[in-house]
């Protein structure tokens, strides 16, 4: 056992954790942070992508351990004072989920591409979308949310 | 899933992890663990320990200089495509990165784990061969040409560890790869270039591991331009057939690969 301390949603956390205890289970079973999936298991889905130190990751295939002293943001820590994230709230307003199991991975991997490409056409959407599968395949409207939701945090930083 | 069990350090020096590898005879190394970690969970490695050695500083810089675009060890695929440097002095290997696995994989996957890892259908390696690279270890330096020694395998002892890879610039290169739609490892991936070295043509994902194609070369050295080897049949007999696709097929990918990666390095 390894004593890590971490911080997940903006919470000082401190855990004995086995070394070989994935991240993702470190999240879900430890924590309870359920909203972060397992879909393959196998680092294909991206239902598993969490942002350590603000970069997207898939928690199946990195160790707790690796992110002790890290700063971990999981689909729970998005939304503040009861107001959905825009991206969460594009992807509602765009009917982006379907059966909502890919959700939490394709919005923590949408916060982080635009945060790398905040100007973003459809094509560059699909191509960021790679490590991510919906298994509804409801693309079309995955990809119009995260247009939508680029253009409105562009014009939310304009008027900021 | 879940690995078997190991203990897990993190030294705070190049110096240290040689010591703990030197004290450990099962030990690996762990730096963006894209490929070990999901090679452990499947329970297909068993190592005593792991060494993190992805936070140290040593490995982890880009230089560029007149001659050659350095990367340490432990730079990520996504940092490296994301380098305005690179992107300038060689921008095909900007590119490479940029086409490993997929976003979240390219923020932890590092190139001195592609080069050390040496999967036949890896990028890096074929980055490596045909630039005519200098992978820089704890021990010496090699040649690309001599550091590839087949599938999954190198020149590196044990408890040797790559610590920089160096590419030389050139004047013309690009790289052209077709994925399979799935795991986004080459089916056939060929790297050109055009520079002090002559013209060479590297191959990944379609052999038993990366290899230079000396008929291409020739012709592009006469002429380098796609016409020049259009009409050359690349040899199936040495080549992977699987689920994916035959060695035929792979040996007409890699012509077609050749073709439009010389056409995208004259453009």
């Amino acid at each position: 056992m390894t004593a890590v301390s971490l911080t997940v949603n903006g919470n000082a956390v401190s855990a004995d954790v086995e070394d070989r205890t994935l991240l993702v289970y470190f999240l879900r079973e430890e924590l309870r942070l359920t909203g972060t999936h397992i879909g393959c298991d196998t680092s294909q889905c991206g239902a598993c992508v969490v942002h350590v130190n603000g970069k997207a990751v898939k928690s199946c295939s990195v160790f707790a351990v690796q992110a002790d002293g890290a700063e971990v943001t999981t689909i729970e820590g998005l939304a503040r004072d009861g107001k959905l994230h825009p991206v969460q709230e594009a992807f509602r307003e765009n009917h982006g989920l379907q059966c909502g199991f890919c959700t939490p991975g394709m919005i923590m991997t949408a916060v982080d591409m635009i945060r790398r490409k905040p100007v973003l056409d459809r094509e560059t959407i699909r191509a960021e979308l790679e490590g991510n599968i919906c298994r509804c395949t409801g693309y079309q409207n995955i990809v119009s949310s995260i247009e939508d939701a680029a253009k409105r945090m562009a014009a939310k930083d304009k008027a900021a | 899933m879940i690995p078997y069990q190991f203990n897990y350090h993190r030294p705070k020096s190049l110096a240290d992890a040689q010591a703990l590898l030197k004290n450990s005879p099962d030990a690996k190394l762990l730096a963006g663990g894209q490929t070990l970690i999901a090679t452990m969970k499947m329970r297909l490695a068993n190592p005593s320990d792991l060494i993190d050695i992805s936070g140290l500083k040593e490995l982890n810089y880009i230089r560029v200089d007149a001659n050659a675009v350095t990367i340490g060890a432990a730079v990520t695929h996504a940092e490296v495509a994301e380098s305005a440097e690179v992107r300038r002095a060689l921008p095909a290997l900007a590119e490479l990165a940029h086409l490993i696995g997929d976003p979240a994989v390219r923020h932890k996957g590092t190139i001195g784990g592609s080069i050390a890892n040496n999967d036949p259908a890896a990028d890096y390696p074929a980055a490596a061969l045909a630039l005519n690279a200098t992978i820089k270890t704890t021990e010496r330096s090699f040649k690309a040409e001599d550091f590839f020694t087949g599938m999954f395998s190198t020149a590196l002892n044990d408890g040797e560890i790559v610590t920089e890879i160096s590419f030389p610039l050139v004047e013309r290169a690009a790289y052209t790869k077709f994925r399979n739609p799935a795991s986004r490892y080459a089916m056939a991936g060929v790297f050109v270039a055009k520079g002090k070295d002559g013209v060479r043509v590297a191959v990944t994902g379609a052999g038993p591991g990366v290899f230079r194609q000396a008929e291409m070369e020739a012709a592009l050295a006469k002429n380098f331009d796609p016409s020049a080897i259009a009409s050359i049949k690349v040899d199936a007999s040495e080549l992977n057939s699987d689920i994916h696709g035959s060695a035929e097929y792979r040996a007409n990918l890699v012509s077609v690969m050749a073709k439009r990666a010389v056409a995208a390095a004259i453009k």
